[in-house]
């Protein structure tokens, strides 16, 4: 006996449609894995379920929660179902808690709402779960606010905000996206068990394979708001009938092949040959004030970054790997003369980079260029592609004239796949992958040296992620770039790098060849990190054990 | 928390320093010598220099400044050069029709603004937004003085159930009084109610589009409760914002508003005394009214500090 049933549900937003007929169901206890690309329907499939859809939405079929006709339910009806007997988990910890309310509020709401108990009594109901979801009283008392949490701290209430009154069926839309490996699997760990406990279903929205084939029973794939592909994980990812299901898996698990590099080949990861390298980082530290503690009185400083020392080689590529917080992104603002370290050297090509003015700076920043992870904020919505993409040439001794740097441009847009007549379009009008590679026809087009790619492509499908990786391959073969790679997804670093070096709090603990690293860490900080990351092949492979 | 109201406090009385160095000079430099204004066209050159000996309007610039400062801060505003009585006691004496009259239009406009914002909000797209928006944009290109004319027109003249104009004075009862000040003060918080709900509408907007509101409803909450109790206090800062910088407007159409309706208020006695040359009576009210709307920010900051706890920091 199905929880959740949905039946032929077609959807169309304001005339476009986007979802075609789709099928689903849930049983309690059950974990169903909805995966799909970025606009494949999956949050709208979601969102249809709560009720919780965008003005001109128009559905059609049927969908059915433990008896009742959801399509055709009141909006009391709804209400009364939503957060009782339905929660569901937002992707974006950040901002899914209102800032000005305390958890305690914010958990304890809820269960006033449903349940008509008093303030003590629903306080004191949030409380458990508040403890349940890994929260304990000593260190996060109700009266927090959600600006005082981290994001995976954040959404361990959001949690226990869908969990409060044990509902039937969860709802968790990419619940660990924005979370970095470690905190992924407790997340995930901590669903699993909720959902054990009190016999829910759950439905889990993801865009990894890897995290949906870990957590789900049986698999949906969406792709362009149908149904592509269903039935018990292990036997949709091992047979891969439909050559969807292949292509996804496929590109989950893309490695691309590399030219090996010259330069990079002799490179030392002790660091011994000094001689000749590219960047060269010693005892690089930077402090951050502490927190006031009174009008006069500060807190002992957060060593952001402390005591870093190591080198690149030209042509290498490094991953900087590590937890989210642990200084990855303050290391690389430094390397490209963005923060200023607190002590500590940056050699760059020989040369210091501390202590310079601007002025000074701008034969280097000619040689080192950056990629953010981003791609749809990084660029000016009001500027076309030509300026965009030609904006780091002022930093060239001659400025170019108008037609050298169409020239300029043409070819950098030609070197990333994109075609000439693509520079006179505006940002809006490429899809998120096309942006990202605009983003790197502007980190080469000064042929720099160095390109610093600060998680460059965990925003986008995994598709579009494969292609991106095998044009970051490329262009190191072919331009014998260096690449400074941060990212918290270990698939990626072994995907694109030479070396890895894992930092942890502040401090790089450990450092060599990427695949020897990974695969067997010595450190701590790099053992967590293996050990979190998902991996499609070993997650396929208990699957095929556990299902048969 | 200290420190973030103490840094507030620290900019407050550096604008307040600022100000008073800008008033002051402006006023140094307008044309027009209060002594000879004073004695009338007739009097000589030797008594105007007299009288200017004996108001001190001939000892050096700093001096004047510091001794004019230093007569702030003690509540000693000088003589007027034309009532010939302490500043003081005309401020005062105006002060009792001024404030109140501030204070009225400002809450009658946030009466009037926050639930048509909210109304309109909930009902984005719809017909009584378009009303409701209709009417504020209406009412934010129409002046005051001619919703004025109109009140006057209508609950004065034609209904009768108001004095067009004057002040009884508090002394002749409560009612009365309040009974003369309604009129204005709807004149003067009907275009402030205008922008404000427009301000209230749009600040709504951007906040239910927020995550943390999809969250409240996704508890089950139904779509009114979450409009109040989620959105409404975070949409509070930009209203409250622009509560304060309309609040100097609010006073600067006090001087309009009272020269309209005729009452005994500080916007007449500033406007009076600057048709008089009577340069002290200007500087005082100008800065009393400097003075107010600093202080009215300062009370902003406090209550940013109060709707939003990031601006506290852990306590």
């Amino acid at each position: 006996m199905s929880l959740l049933e949905v039946e032929n549900l077609s959807l169309s937003i304001d005339e476009t449609p986007i979802l075609k007929s789709v099928e689903l169901s849930v049983a309690p206890g059950e974990v169903i894995g909805l995966v799909g690309e970025s606009g494949s329907g999956k949050s709208m499939t979601a969102l249809t379920v709560m009720r919780l859809l965008p003005h001109l939405s128009r559905t059609s079929g049927r969908v059915t929660f433990d008896g009742i006709d959801i399509l055709a339910a009141t909006e009391d009806q709804m209400c009364a179902l939503r957060g009782d007997d339905i929660g569901m988990v937002f992707q974006e910890p950040m901002t899914a808690l209102n800032p000005v309310k305390t958890i305690g509020e914010q958990v304890a709401e809820g269960i006033r709402w449903h349940t008509r108990a008093g303030r003590a009594e629903a306080e004191e109901r949030a409380r458990r779960i508040l403890d349940r979801v890994g929260l304990p009283e000593a260190k996060f008392p109700l009266s927090r606010y959600p600006h005082e949490l981290s994001g995976g701290q954040r959404q361990r209430v959001v949690i226990a905000i869908a969990c409060a009154l044990k509902p039937k069926l969860l709802i968790a839309d990419e619940p660990t996206t924005a979370l970095d490996v470690v905190l992924q699997a407790q997340v995930l760990d901590l669903l699993r068990d909720l959902v054990a406990e009190n016999h829910m279903g759950l439905l889990l929205i993801s865009h990894d394979l890897a995290v949906v084939t870990e957590m789900a029973d049986r698999i949906t794939i969406l792709r362009h708001g149908q149904v592509m592909e269903a039935g018990d994980t292990a036997r949709v990812l091992s047979e891969q009938v439909h050559p969807y299901t292949r292509q996804l898996t496929q590109a989950s698990m893309h490695v691309p092949e590399r030219r090996p590099n010259a330069a990079a080949h002799h490179a030392s990861s002790t660091g011994a040959d000094k001689q000749g390298a590219l960047l060269q980082v010693e005892k690089l530290t930077r402090l951050y004030p502490g927190r006031r503690l009174s009008l006069l009185r500060r807190g002992e400083p957060t060593r952001a970054v402390d005591d870093v020392s190591f080198s690149m080689m030209p042509g290498q590529s490094v991953a900087l790997v590590g937890r989210s917080g642990c200084g990855k992104s303050t290391l690389a603002r430094m390397v490209l003369a963005l923060d200023k370290p607190s002590s500590g050297s940056i050699h760059f090509r020989g040369e210091d980079l501390t202590g310079k003015s601007e002025a000074d700076l701008k034969p280097a920043r000619r040689n080192m260029q950056v990629v953010f992870q981003d791609p749809y904020g990084s660029f000016d919505p009001r500027q076309k592609v030509e300026r965009l993409v030609a904006e780091p040439l002022h930093v060239l001794d001659k400025v170019p004239t108008r037609r050298e740097r169409r020239e300029m441009v043409a070819h950098a847009l030609h070197e990333v796949g994109l075609a000439e007549p693509d520079m006179d379009k505006y940002p809006h009008e490429f899809s998120g992958g096309q942006r990202q590679r605009l983003s790197i026809a502007r980190a080469i087009i000064t042929r720099p040296k160095l390109v610093v790619a600060d998680e460059p492509v965990s925003a986008l499908d995994v598709s579009i992620r494969a292609q991106i990786l095998d044009l970051f391959a490329e262009l190191n073969g072919k331009l014998g770039v260096a690449y400074l790679f941060i990212t918290h997804d270990l698939t990626v670093a072994r995907a694109i790098t030479d070396e890895v070096m894992v930092m942890h709090e502040g401090r790089i603990v450990e450092r060599g060849k990427t695949g020897e690293v990974l695969d067997h860490p010595q450190s701590e900080a790099a053992q967590a990190l293996v050990a979190a990351a998902p991996d499609l092949h070993r997650a396929i492979a208990r699957r095929m054990q556990e299902q048969g | 928390m200290i420190a973030y109201l103490a840094k507030r406090l620290g900019i407050a009385t550096v604008t307040l320093v600022l100000a008073s160095l800008v008033v002051f000079a402006v006023l140094e430099i307008v044309p027009g010598d209060p002594a000879r204004l004073m004695l009338g066209m007739n009097a000589s050159e030797a008594q105007v220099e007299q009288l200017r000996d004996q108001m001190g309007l001939n000892a050096p610039l700093i001096e004047r400044y510091l001794h004019w400062v230093s007569g702030l801060l003690s509540l000693d505003f000088g003589r007027s050069y034309t009532y010939s009585v302490p500043v003081i006691d005309l401020v005062l004496e105006r002060v009792v029709v001024s404030l109140p009259l501030a204070l009225i239009a400002l809450a009658l406009s946030t009466a009037i603004a926050i639930p048509v914002g909210l109304y309109s909000a909930s009902r984005r797209g719809a017909a009584g937004d378009a009303v409701a928006m209709g009417a504020a944009q209406l009412g934010v290109a129409v002046p005051n003085f001619w919703f004025a004319l109109m009140l006057v027109y209508l609950f004065a003249v034609w209904l009768r159930w108001v004095p067009a104009g004057g002040f009884p004075g508090w002394s002749a009862g409560v009612w009365p009084a309040l009974k003369s000040l309604l009129l204005p003060a709807i004149a003067l918080a009907l275009p402030q109610a205008a922008i404000l709900a427009r301000v209230t509408r749009s600040a709504l907007i951007e906040v239910l589009n927020e995550d943390y509101i999809r969250t409240a409803r996704a508890k089950g909450m139904p779509y009114r409760a979450v409009l109040w109790r989620h959105a409404l206090r975070n949409a509070l800062i930009p209203v409250v914002t622009i509560m304060g910088l309309q609040f100097a407007f609010l006073l600067a159409g006090t001087i309009i508003i009272e020269n309209v309706f005729y009452l005994p208020g500080l916007g007449r006695l500033v406007f009076q005394a600057i048709t008089q040359r009577d340069l002290i009576v200007v500087e005082s009210v100008v800065m009393l009214l400097v003075a107010t709307v600093i202080a009215v920010n300062l009370l902003v900051d406090f209550t940013y500090a109060i709707v939003d706890p990031r601006l506290r920091g852990r306590s």
